[in-house]
């Protein structure tokens, strides 16, 4: 197989609401897409590293973290790593934003 | 300025360097290193966090603030594992080095793991930090069966807290009788058999020899050649000081880093204080003596005379499951005791003072401690018992304020900081005190195991007389956010005419701008309380589920429940149901505790779609808010019912669904005394009696499991409603975010909540707030299905296959 550097679109910039979270299905993997107040997009994985699971793209956010919905744990939308006193990291994905349209890059 | 560097970051440690700061020399450089990732928090309430009570963030007591607003270089995570003592500096795993003039050892103590074949096997933990808390609730989740080694105080905590957690538990003890240290057999039995009863299992006289399992343990091996099975092993059977560091680096050390009365090593310079030290051969693990050795440090280091540290006599004051026990001096009778008892099995109270010579010399007190504070004084002092009363009263009533006005100045009132009741008196009036919060803060009572807090509140309501005002003495700041109170907040919303989450955060100087899962919910619920119908909802202040309008599952999907008025249907829904059940594929089709249908496993893209389909309202069963009203046939069809409880449910229902509260209301309607529909167990539960109801309040079938009280009896329907909408706003206005009526009536007290809404006008002006508010709801499914910037936002999941264009 060759590897290759795929960018995705997903969504457009403007369709995107502020401190919200979009669950996106990219072939198998499932992202979720947040904007933060100032306008910052990130892609996570869309699944809390808790034992028990459980989906990120529902959770509260607030500045630059999100809140697993479920388990309550505080997370970095900057490069995933679960805040203390819980430990874990969610996978990032890179994300660009040319003229209106958001890509992941894979 | 002086260099003070100390190895660790725990509450002994700690506490030293809040007194070295209290005495203002400012001498100092501060450098703290702490192994754990942590600020300093509560270990005392570690058991509490394992057991589902609280969350890690309520019991840091020293927020990472406080360290950057003293100046304190604080590095986390990092161990230091040389001390070089004749240039004075530290070296860190992380090879940081640090040069001190003077150094504090605090590093504490570690769980002490039996020596036995298979201790290094996965699953087997000590229960010392909060890394071994979040073990064992991952464990849980995984895992049916526990064993916990050592039947000692922390042992059966860490019992207490895995059966909470749903796990079996076996409690392995090696002597004939549980907290034999503390307590003589009578009480020690009476505690077993509580504990038997809340499921807990024993094995006595039991010694493990070996831990069984390939990579994980699957068991345990005894002395007796007996086996149990465990997936996880707690051991509890002590601590050991955490001396390696010091041993290393040359300095004298037994048991522990061997101390004189000033805490003094066998170095110049060199400190040890807390577990990790030995004092006159004694290593205590009690909070009290430590934060003793704490403030004899503190005064010495800065140079200011003190008096040595001569030992410590300790009570201990202990809760173990739900039993309250007092234990101090000695517990076992000789030749020249006399036993004063006091013995009720029938209440499960246990009290008995050991006397010689006409002075106390033991205590111990199972289910009622209230006479530790005076008999503690009595050992203490080596009072002469001669002609005195020893136990005042039989009953297990809450002291009364006249206990307080008895109690002498030097009586002690928190164990944990040593604080007595006339230092709490003089905060009181020297500093103008009048919240338990800040009496906490200034004496620290309360502050470690939290025992006291009621005593301290009575002490607060007794000094300051009328000014006592018991609702905002309890004042506490709503999150780590922000120190601003539930009470503030609502004043300065009203006062300042806040209208929005975001304004809110912003005028009250939040430290976090865009605040927390604890504050946004709340702010979002006080303004919509405040400004009843004119507030516009911010629903991505929300938490999951009432922003989604069902509740999510563990695996990301979701529930639909709707509305069922007092769980009565039709032939039709149900049909209705049915199909849409059907058609989606719905995993599971359940009733629900509340009398209706909950589907469950829904992917959240067919939740527009299936509310459409069921053209239905909403259950709220997600919501803080009226969930269900729970009826039994009644007066229509059965034949024992007085009163029609299926109209007047669904009447409560239809009036109240949708409405904003606190926390969740559960209401129930009975038609006779029977109460099919377990209306005692409500927030409120109407019950049909010949001519009219009786109205039961605060009831809760859930975590804290309360009888509902009496609010009053009425004739009519009408009267239901009006008084059921009073008490209902009163609650709304009153009660904090997240608060059952279950506490808010404990809190309030009965009494107090049946005098407000005895007043006739106070009642009409509740009914008028209340019916302002509910003007605005309007129903959240049918809101979703007809709009589509909701439907996207929320409700729909984006598939893309790499390679298309996006949408």
């Amino acid at each position: 197989m060759i590897e290759t550097i795929t960018r995705i679109p997903v969504a457009h910039y403007k369709n995107v609401k502020a401190r919200a979270g979009y669950s996106i299905r990219v072939d198998t993997t499932e992202v979720a897409l947040f904007k933060t107040t100032t306008g910052q997009v990130y892609a996570l994985e869309n699944r809390s590293p808790h034992p028990k699971g459980g989906v990120l793209s529902e959770g509260l956010i607030s500045g630059e973290y999100v809140y697993c919905p479920v388990y309550d744990w505080k997370i970095s939308l900057v490069d995933g790593k679960v805040q203390a006193p819980d430990e874990g990291q969610v996978r990032t994905f890179k994300v660009e934003v040319k003229e209106d349209i958001i890509f992941i890059v894979l | 300025m002086k260099k003070l560097v100390m190895i660790g970051n725990g509450m002994a440690g700690v506490r030293t360097i809040e007194e070295i700061l209290k005495l203002n020399t400012e001498q100092f450089d501060f450098t703290i290193f702490g192994e754990e990732p942590h600020p300093n928090y509560n270990r005392i309430k570690l058991s509490n966090i394992l057991q589902g009570d609280t969350n890690f963030d309520d019991i840091i007591i020293n927020p990472l603030e406080w360290y950057k607003e003293n100046n304190i270089q604080l590095y986390t995570g990092e161990a230091i594992v040389t001390i070089d003592v004749e240039s004075k500096r530290v070296i860190s795993d992380q090879g940081r080095e640090v040069e001190y003039d003077e150094l504090i050892i605090a590093t504490g103590s570690n769980s002490f793991i039996l020596p036995i074949p298979g201790a290094d096997k996965i699953g087997v933990t000590g229960f010392r930090d909060i890394k071994d808390c979040e073990m064992m609730i991952k464990s849980a989740g995984r895992y049916q069966k526990a064993a916990v080694i050592g039947g000692g105080l922390l042992g059966l905590e860490a019992a207490r807290g895995l059966l909470n957690l749903g796990m079996k538990v076996d409690v392995v003890h090696l002597m004939p009788h549980l907290m034999e240290r503390q307590l003589d057999p009578i009480a020690s039995s009476l505690l077993k058999t509580e504990l038997e009863s809340q499921g807990m299992n024993f094995l006595m006289k039991k010694q493990t020899v070996e831990i069984l399992g390939d990579e994980r343990v699957t068991g345990l091996r005894f002395k007796d050649g007996s086996e149990v099975e465990a997936d996880l092993v707690v051991m509890a059977i002590g601590i050991k000081s955490n001396i390696q560091v010091a041993k290393d680096s040359g300095i004298y050390v037994n048991r522990g880093i061997v101390v004189n009365d000033y805490m003094e090593t066998s170095v110049p310079h060199v400190y040890a204080v807390g577990e990790c030290a030995e004092h006159r051969e004694i290593v205590y693990g009690l909070v009290a003596p430590l934060y003793e050795q704490g403030k004899i440090l503190a005064s010495h280091i800065c140079g200011i005379e003190s008096k040595p540290y001569e030992g410590s006599v300790t009570g201990t004051q202990l809760k173990v499951a739900g039993v309250d026990l007092f234990s101090a001096g000695e517990i076992f009778e000789d030749g020249t005791t006399k036993s004063i008892m006091v013995y009720n099995e029938y209440e499960g109270l246990y009290k008995r003072v050991l006397t010689r010579n006409n002075t106390i010399v033991g205590i111990v007190l199972y289910g009622d401690t209230k006479d530790s504070t005076r008999l503690y004084r009595m050992l203490t002092k080596k009072e002469d018992i001669s002609g005195v009363s020893i136990f005042h009263t039989e009953c297990t009533g809450e002291g009364s304020t006249d206990d307080i006005a008895s109690m002498s100045n030097d009586e002690l009132v928190c164990g944990c900081n040593g604080v007595t009741k006339g230092a709490i008196v003089e905060a009181i009036h020297t500093q103008g005190l009048t919240t338990l919060d800040q009496v906490s803060h200034c004496t620290n009572a309360g502050r470690s195991c939290g025992r006291c807090k009621p005593m301290v509140s009575q002490i607060l309501a007794h000094t300051l007389g009328d000014q006592f005002d018991a609702a905002a003495a309890q004042k506490t700041s709503i999150c780590g956010c922000t120190t601003v109170s539930r009470e503030e907040l609502v004043a300065e919303i009203k006062e300042k005419g806040l209208t929005s989450v975001k304004e809110v955060m912003n005028v009250l100087d939040w430290n976090n701008t865009e605040g927390c899962t604890k504050c946004r919910p709340a702010i979002n619920y006080y303004l919509g309380m405040i400004h009843m119908d004119e507030y516009k909802d911010d629903r991505d202040s929300r938490l999951v589920n009432e922003k989604m309008h069902a509740n999510i599952q563990k695996d990301g999907t979701y529930s639909v429940v709707p509305r069922m008025y007092g769980g009565v249907t039709t032939a039709a829904d149900l049909k209705k149901i049915a199909e849409v059940a059907e058609k989606y594929n719905v995993p599971l089709v359940k009733l629900t505790g509340g009398q209706r249908i909950g589907l469950f496993g829904v992917k959240k893209e067919d939740l527009p779609a299936m509310w459409e389909e069921l053209d239905m309202p909403s259950g709220y069963a997600y919501g803080k808010t009226l969930r269900t009203v729970k009826t039994c046939v009644g007066a229509q069809f059965c034949r024992y019912g007085t009163q029609d409880s299926m109209t007047l449910g669904i009447k409560l229902e239809k009036k109240f669904e949708r409405l904003d509260t606190p926390h969740k209301v559960k209401m129930g309607v009975s038609a006779c005394p029977r109460n099919c529909s377990e209306a005692g167990i409500k927030d409120i539960g109407f019950v049909g009696i010949d001519g009219g109801w009786e109205i039961y309040v605060a009831g809760n079938g859930g975590v804290d499991l309360r009888a509902g009280d009496l609010l009053c009896t009425v004739k009519t329907e009408e009267e239901v409603m009006e008084i059921t909408s009073a008490y209902l706003q009163y609650y709304r206005e009153t009660a904090n975010y997240l608060e059952r009526t279950s506490k808010w009536v404990e809190r309030m007290g009965l009494d107090h909540v049946k005098e407000v809404l005895a007043d006739e006008e106070t009642r009409r002006g509740l009914n008028d707030r209340m019916d302002q508010t509910l003007k605005k709801y309007i129903e959240p499914w049918n809101e979703a299905i007809q709009n589509e910037e909701i439907k996207d936002k929320y409700y729909t999941r984006h598939n893309i296959s790499v390679g298309s264009e996006s949408k």
